[in-house]
């Protein structure tokens, strides 16, 4: 791997930027492999790069349908916290969010991770409450967290509308200062490149079609570019999981949905930080080109269209116009719709299953991005060692029949 | 925006409607005869099909009265309204499923 630095920078400048090398092979795939992940995106790339750094394997394959850095790791907010209220949840995106504070340096990529904060509104006295109890719960778990009053939220977003005459009043916030935004695309590069220079090979144009099982077994996988074998497999595809585990004739506690988000136009620096509110349901941040990033709901029937409905657009838009009044004249360039898999409580699963050698990370829902290297670190423990590492072992599939679900949900009242 | 038809209404917009998840699930008669796999399956697992799908809505903006809509959940494109006390007709959902299994 060609090594980037500001010698490499200036050397390559001095070339005329024409000798830059490949960032990551495009080699032809074996007929085997050690293990298999399936799904190129974050999640799945970040799994191939723990497992070839933490556990000394290399001989990886991700199998990617498309491009890497096509799916919803290209096509989200961007978000980054680890403010949740349930201790199980909050150690798993908090071992997220201390990866991510290293991560540019261990990736040599620069994933642009900017610590810009985190707000979380709040619009009633019970929004209020539990902003309290879920900043109290963060605390105890040694993660940063305060509530912010008006005044304060006034000063530090001068155009967030905190007049107390709004038809939803802010009465003050959340704040999380260590969470922020990162770039999605450099994420989903960055740990491909690195996962390359580790000797994994990343397969684009490759959808797997099929899963190979014999006598309760994985044993490989049909793809349209041939069958490979291996006897470890991780499925890493988010809102397809369900036709992936039917591959396997297994089922799966989770639904499917269309998620929205749009940018808006570049406009000048206007807001330096992150704002959500799940009581009108609307997110936004400012992207370093100057776009405003604007997160909507899922819609709230399944659906594997990567285009969401209009009401929903409608929706996001009124909350955010609530929000921000000035934003009301600014116009959206691109909208987007990935597919999320939801799971009945709202979190992952990071599991192994019925099936031995076969690995399951899915049900991130409209949460994922914030995960990615957490997700990627358990899941490759967990394929490792075929058993889940502490942080993930809450998130089993199990967890649906034993019914310790980790009800972040119902009782955490943000939004993902 | 899709156009749903009530079967008492008509077509009308679907922000009218609420969606009430996958239809045919059945409450089992005596769920404590069930193991906790089978009331995790009844409770939580759904078909979640990419293609036709099945499932209740609900006229909530209108006569409040739940239905059945087959709609295909790559296209968006609804096959049909159904009421609850008439026999669903079986081939379109069944086809949907062999064509999708062939690609």
């Amino acid at each position: 791997m060609q090594r980037y630095s500001a010698f490499s920078l200036l050397r390559n400048a001095l070339g005329h930027n024409r000798n830059w090398g490949r960032v990551w092979r495009s080699p032809e795939p074996k007929q085997g492999y050690d293990a298999i992940i399936v799904g190129g995106g974050g999640h799945g790339l970040a799994t191939a790069y723990y497992l070839a750094k933490n556990h000394g394997m290399s001989n990886i394959a991700v199998l990617e349908k498309g491009w890497i850095g096509g799916g919803n790791t290209g096509r989200n907010t961007t978000i980054v916290r680890s403010n949740y209220l349930w201790t199980e949840a909050a150690l798993l995106y908090e071992k997220s969010m201390q990866l991510w504070e290293g991560l540019s340096q261990d990736l040599n990529y620069n994933v642009m991770f900017s610590q810009r904060g985190v707000y979380n509104l709040g619009h009633s006295l019970q929004d209020m409450r539990d902003i309290e109890r879920r900043v109290n719960a963060n605390r105890l778990n040694g993660i940063d967290a305060e509530v912010v009053g008006t005044a304060e939220l006034g000063k530090a977003i001068p155009h967030l509308n905190i007049s107390p005459g709004a038809r939803y009043p802010v009465l003050g916030a959340s704040l999380q200062r260590r969470g922020g935004v990162a770039r999605h695309d450099a994420v989903a590069w960055g740990f491909a490149r690195a996962a390359d220079a580790l000797g994994v090979d990343i397969i684009e144009q490759c959808a797997v079609t099929g899963i190979d099982v014999s006598g309760g077994k994985a044993v490989g996988v049909q793809t349209t570019r041939g069958p490979i074998a291996s006897d470890r497999i991780g499925v890493v595809v988010a809102g397809h999981a369900g036709v992936l585990a039917q591959m396997a004739d297994l089922r799966l506690p989770i639904e499917s949905h269309p998620l929205q988000a749009f940018v808006s136009e570049p406009i000048r620096p206007v807001l330096d930080t992150v704002v959500m509110s799940g009581a009108v349901h609307g997110y936004i941040s400012q992207s370093d080109k100057g776009e405003l990033v604007i997160g909507a709901g899922i819609d709230a029937y399944n659906g594997y269209g990567q285009r969401g409905s209009f009401p929903v657009i409608e929706h996001a838009m009124q909350a955010i116009v609530e929000l921000f009044p000035v934003f009301s004249r600014v116009r959206m360039l691109r909208l987007w719709g990935g597919i999320v898999d939801v799971a009945p409580d709202a979190c992952p699963i990071l599991s192994k299953t019925p099936v031995e050698g076969l690995y399951f990370n899915c049900g991130w829902g409209t949460g994922g991005f914030k995960a990615t290297p957490g997700s990627g670190w358990a899941f490759a423990h967990t394929m490792a060692h075929d058993e889940a590492h502490e942080l993930n072992a809450p998130f089993s599939l199990e967890r649906f029949s034993t019914g310790a679900l980790v009800d972040e949900h119902g009782a955490a009242a943000v939004a993902h | 925006m899709l156009l749903i038809e009530c079967p008492w209404c008509g077509p009308r917009a679907e922000t009218e409607f609420s969606h009430g998840g996958e239809a045919g699930i059945t409450r089992p008669a005596n769920p404590d005869a069930l193991s906790d796999a089978e009331w995790a399956d009844y409770l939580f697992y759904r078909s979640n099909p990419r293609g036709a799908h099945r499932e209740l809505w609900n006229h909530a903006r209108g006569c409040r009265r739940w239905f059945v809509v087959e709609r295909d959940t790559v296209t968006n494109r609804i096959a049909g309204s159904f009421r609850l006390d008439e026999a669903l007709p079986v081939p379109a959902s069944a086809a949907g499923k062999q064509a999708e299994q062939g690609d």
